[in-house]
């Protein structure tokens, strides 16, 4: 019989959790709602938080000035902490309780496939703040994204290899998404592009030292460069054990290199370090006149003066995200989600932290290759690397 | 006999009532995360036996669950039309072991049916159970639980590491399962009551077999094995047979879980695997008190619930640890046992109360 | 490169990598002789030392800031004892691995909010990211040498601690019988105090020496703890050289394999091997079978 009560109790305490939350209003000036997904902790939580504070600092700005057509914008932040069954509860709930018009992330492209075809499925917006080049190939009617592809990094950075005459080089990249991806990329473009893939390594993205995979690649004869794809804290640790086993080969990094901060973390081992990247980490260095200018040093000056952080590229594939879904409410003049989607895939010429954004129904990211600038670390700073 | 079916009872009329409300509140989409946190819960109820019954810490629990996950994941999205020709493939395919079927793109496939991918999942944790518990808990101490840390440590890093888990990216497009008699296993938010259902069912089926099999022999065995080992080895009971079976039954129920959740979010990621994840499950029996299967699967499911629905945003992890912390520290045997007390308490002081009214107002 | 230095190489890049885990594990060792408890939380000492020494570093020179982080987090570390661990005394050694497990996740959450998700890291004690030490043709970072120097100094210190002190002779007492220690007037409550100080203490100034090369991070505490809680059981519970040798040699296995596996399963030769250890060897490499290897609990 004891068992019996406390079953009631539980029972009570239980219905009385389950359901004492959310509660739609039936507002008619109602705000617009966009829910978010983001890992703002976890292991991706370097793309998550830049992103959350981005999004919050945006939203804010954007209702300062009166909102979108006369409504507020409204963001639902949900924190997957990187786990994609987390993303898949969030976006159901998203959807289907909070009834958002949009959902902008997931942070990484293993959770935005795992919800790729449950937007699909229910005609839900997303715009994804991930890379990988299969969320938007094969295009999903209802799926877009805001980075720059992995295709396009590696046609910089095989161009820029071509024009220092290298063709010989080694790939490692990290066990996550990102390094999958990038790694993924690579193999397939270097034959057409004439570049050999001497020794490709996969490493874990928490090693706290990497002097063996690089001995590895020291002891494959022949290797002109090092292609690095992976995120911090392991991109600084590369270019440090590099330079420690006396690896003297120039090193590549990817468009995942965009925080300031990982080139300080790597001091003077990041020096002469190539990567591509999206032209916010070197805003000061454009001609007044070009289109993302005066975006991008808003852009700048707000967070850094908001946040006390330098500014990464990943926090502006939020922006741009949010930037896309209200530029198509904005063009739309509905809140109406399948005119919405239909505006944004027609949205031409949308400067964003990341490029120029021309969406067409068989690009859903819409950046041309000249989104991307390659990059060099000089003195410390990121500079426009010229040849 | 009468006793033991209450629980059973009550928390059937649990599982209705939720729903009801549910429905009559208009919050039927609560139910979905509810049904995921059941899912969760049924790797919790397995764990409970090897912690509060065998008295032994699993730190592979989610290992475990993820090679059900991953097992039928693989073989059911994995397509084999290259070997429809082959004699064997064939026979295979009469017995229903293939199915042919489109992909989200409209082209045909090949692929293992959900059951018999269900099936060879059980095989692949039967063994892998086996493998390390039967060195590991031949030993004295705590070795299960370095043993299956190693072991979930090799199982998250292979899972990352192998382009045929799809590597840190995962699974996707898992069918949806087949049970037959028009039970179906999917994530549509049409079938979302009955896959509520379905969830609870099954998890209350597990309950009340680990019920049984507590008050069974083995566990009767395993209550000695817990109180005083070296004594229940004197008197004749095989200590180590006993822990090997409670510890394959639980991980054979973590790897159903598994399966199931896979099918029901129509897919399955790394995260699932890594030792975080096992750890949470060993916390959650711990909360609930590791020898009390009821009061576990609640607090697990409750907690999984509103982490879910992301209640505790950034929290989420924080609000986790301290409340294991904070029921450890103060009601070891699980919030449900000092609550029962307290009613115990509360309800003899009441009748005592009455009985004086009564002796009063003669 | 020939192939005798490559080898040396991959020794010293082994190294390297053990030392680090060679250090989470001399503490995690010194909690479990003491008290029986597998301590979850020891890679959260060593997170919380590095990070407190990045932010103290701002401030002081180099090492203040890391006298002042490992006394810091020392205190942290006998403060959960006797707020969690004290009380908990009657409880079974289950339930207080258990707790080390929430702690650790309470403590990993709170520096995700009073520092925030950024890589962090010291200096490097001397020269800069690029300088090595060349050994035969092979190089290996001088930091390296700074970790393995520590190292060598935390277990020379510990053992005439415990050979030779009264509070250490006390705390090998209690290690090896509670009952007959207590008997004798020990009090074994604080030789618990004195364990999780001494170990959190020793977990942070590993957290300052590896943080040049590992660089901290708010969730870098667990990844290591795996590692350390590895290098333990490979060496053998109980006894500090036995856990130095442990972490290196789960630092050369890696390195090794690396040199034949594809690397993304580097960690899962390490492990197989530890299991395959444990399996016949349960109490370990070097630990004594006479059951202080591993204790009953």
């Amino acid at each position: 019989m004891k068992k019996g009560i406390i079953l009631a109790v539980a029972v009570c305490l239980l219905s009385g959790v389950l359901f004492a939350q959310g509660a739609a209003s039936g507002d008619k000036n109602k705000p617009i709602k966009i829910g978010a997904i983001f890992s703002v902790s976890g292991p991706a939580s370097f793309l998550g938080a830049p992103e959350e504070k981005t999004v919050r600092m945006l939203v804010d700005k954007i209702n300062a000035e009166g909102g979108v057509l006369g409504h507020k914008v409204e963001v639902i932040v949900k924190d997957s902490g990187g786990s994609p069954e987390k993303a898949v509860s969030f976006a159901k709930q998203l959807s289907e309780e909070e009834k958002v018009l949009a959902i902008i992330g997931p942070s990484t492209s293993g959770e935005t496939m795992q919800i790729k075809q449950l937007c699909e499925e229910n005609k839900m917006l997303l715009i994804s703040c991930a890379a990988a080049e299969k969320i938007v190939n094969p295009v999903a009617k209802y799926v877009f994204k805001t980075p720059q592809k992995d295709s396009q990094a590696v046609t910089w950075i095989f161009q820029t290899m071509k024009d220092k005459g290298i063709s010989k080089i080694a790939v490692v990249s990290s066990n996550d998404g990102f390094g999958a991806a990038g790694k993924g990329c690579l193999e397939e473009m270097a034959k057409p592009a004439g570049i050999e893939i001497l020794a490709n390594e996969v490493y874990d993205k928490q090693a706290t030292d990497l002097t063996d995979i690089l001995t590895k690649v020291k002891s494959v004869a022949g290797v002109q460069a090092v292609v690095n794809w992976s995120i911090v804290p392991a991109q600084s640790i590369v270019a440090k054990n590099m330079k420690q086993i006396g690896l003297n080969v120039p090193l590549f990094q990817s468009h995942g290199f965009g925080n300031p901060l990982y080139a300080a973390k790597a001091g003077v081992a990041a020096e002469g370090t190539l990567f591509p990247a999206g032209r916010l980490l070197v805003v000061d260095e454009l001609p007044a006149d070009h289109p993302q200018k005066a975006l991008l040093a808003a852009y700048k000056k707000d967070y850094e003066s908001k946040y006390k952080e330098d500014v990464s590229t990943f926090g502006g594939h939020a922006y741009d995200a949010l930037l896309v879904v209200l530029e198509g409410i904005k063009k739309a003049g509905t809140l109406d989600r399948d005119k919405v989607r239909d505006a944004i895939e027609n949205l031409k010429g949308l400067a964003g932290t990341a490029g120029v954004f021309n969406m067409t129904p068989e690009d859903h990211t819409g950046l041309a290759l000249d989104a991307f600038e390659m990059l060099t670390v000089k003195d410390g700073k990121f500079t426009i690397y010229k040849k | 006999m009468l006793k033991r079916l209450i629980p059973i009872v009550l928390m059937a009329a649990v599982i209705v009532a939720v729903q009801l409300l549910a429905t009559a509140l208009e919050k039927e989409y609560c139910l979905t995360q509810l049904t995921m946190a059941i899912y969760y819960s049924m790797v919790v109820m397995g764990l409970c036996l090897v912690m509060g019954y065998a008295g032994q810490v699993s730190l592979g629990h989610g290992a475990f669950f993820a090679i059900g996950g991953y097992t039928s994941a693989i073989l059911t999205t994995r397509s084999f039309l290259s070997l429809q020709d082959t004699w064997w493939a064939g026979i295979l395919k009469r017995l229903h072991v293939f199915v042919l079927r489109e992909d989200m793109f409209g082209s045909p496939i090949m692929t293992v049916s959900p059951w018999a991918a269900f099936l060879a999942a059980m095989i692949v944790t039967f063994i892998a159970a086996f493998l390390i518990g039967y060195p590991a808990l031949r030993l004295k101490g705590h070795y299960l639980a370095m043993a299956t840390l190693g072991f979930a440590m090799i199982v998250h890093k292979i899972v990352l590491g192998s382009a045929f888990a799809g590597a840190a990216d995962g699974i996707t497009g898992v069918p949806e399962w087949t049970l037959g008699a028009g039970l179906v296993i999917t994530g549509k938010s049409v079938a979302r009551v009955q896959n509520y259902y379905l969830a609870s069912g099954i998890a209350l089926v597990i309950l009340i077999l680990l019920g049984n099999l507590v008050r069974s022999r083995v566990g009767r065995a395993l209550q000695a094995i817990h109180d005083q080992e070296t004594a229940a080895n004197a008197m004749g009971i095989n200590t180590s047979a006993y822990k090997l079976q409670v510890f394959i039954v639980s991980a054979l129920i973590a790897a159903i879980a598994g399966v199931l959740l896979t099918h029901y979010t129509g897919g399955i990621g790394p995260s699932e695997s890594s030792i975080l994840k096992s750890v949470r499950y060993v916390a959650l029996a711990a909360a609930g008190g590791m020898a009390n299967l009821w009061s576990a699967s609640l607090i697990s499911t409750l907690i999984n619930y509103l982490s879910l629905r992301d209640w505790f945003g950034t929290f989420d992890n924080a609000v986790f640890g301290a409340l294991l912390i904070i029921i450890i520290s103060i009601a070891p045997d699980g919030p449900f046992k000092p609550l029962g007390l307290w009613i115990r308490r509360w309800s003899s002081l009441a009748r005592v109360r009455t009985g004086e009214k009564n002796h009063e107002t003669p | 490169m020939g192939s005798e230095i490559l080898i040396l190489q991959y020794l010293l890049s082994g190294i390297t990598k053990g030392s680090i885990y060679a250090m989470v594990a001399i503490g995690f060792n010194l909690i479990f002789s003491a008290t029986g408890v597998l301590n979850f939380a020891q890679g959260e000492f060593v997170m919380l030392g590095g990070m407190i020494a990045v932010t103290l570093s701002f401030y002081f020179p180099l090492p203040v800031a890391v006298a002042g982080a490992v006394v810091i987090v020392a205190c942290i570390g006998c403060l959960l004892e006797l707020l969690f661990f004290r009380p908990l005394r009657h409880h079974s050694i289950l339930h207080m691995i258990i707790i080390t497990i929430g702690l650790s996740i309470v403590i990993q959450e709170a520096a995700l909010h009073i520092w925030d998700e950024k890589v962090r890291s010291l200096p490097y004690f001397t020269g800069n990211e690029i300088s090595s030490v060349k050994i035969y043709g092979a190089a290996i970072s001088p930091q390296v040498l700074w970790v393995l120097g520590t190292i060598t100094v935390s277990v020379i210190l510990l053992h005439i601690f415990l050979r030779y002190t009264l509070q250490g002779r006390a705390m090998r007492a209690c290690s090896s019988n509670p009952e007959a220690a207590m008997l004798a007037g020990i009090n074994i409550s604080n030789m618990r105090t004195l364990a999780f100080g001494l170990s959190a203490a020793l977990g942070a100034l590993g957290g300052c020496v590896i943080s040049p090369i590992t660089m901290t991070q708010y969730e870098a505490g667990a990844p290591l703890a795996i590692k350390g809680f590895a290098a333990a059981i490979l060496g053998g519970l109980g006894n500090p050289m036995a856990a130095v040798a442990g972490g290196l040699l789960i630092g050369i296995i890696e390195a090794f394999s690396v040199s034949k596996l594809p690397a993304a399963y580097n960690d899962v030769s390490a492990f197989a091997i530890l299991l395959l250890v444990l399996f016949i060897r349960p109490h370990g490499l070097f630990g004594s079978p006479s059951g202080q290897g591993v204790r009953e609990f």
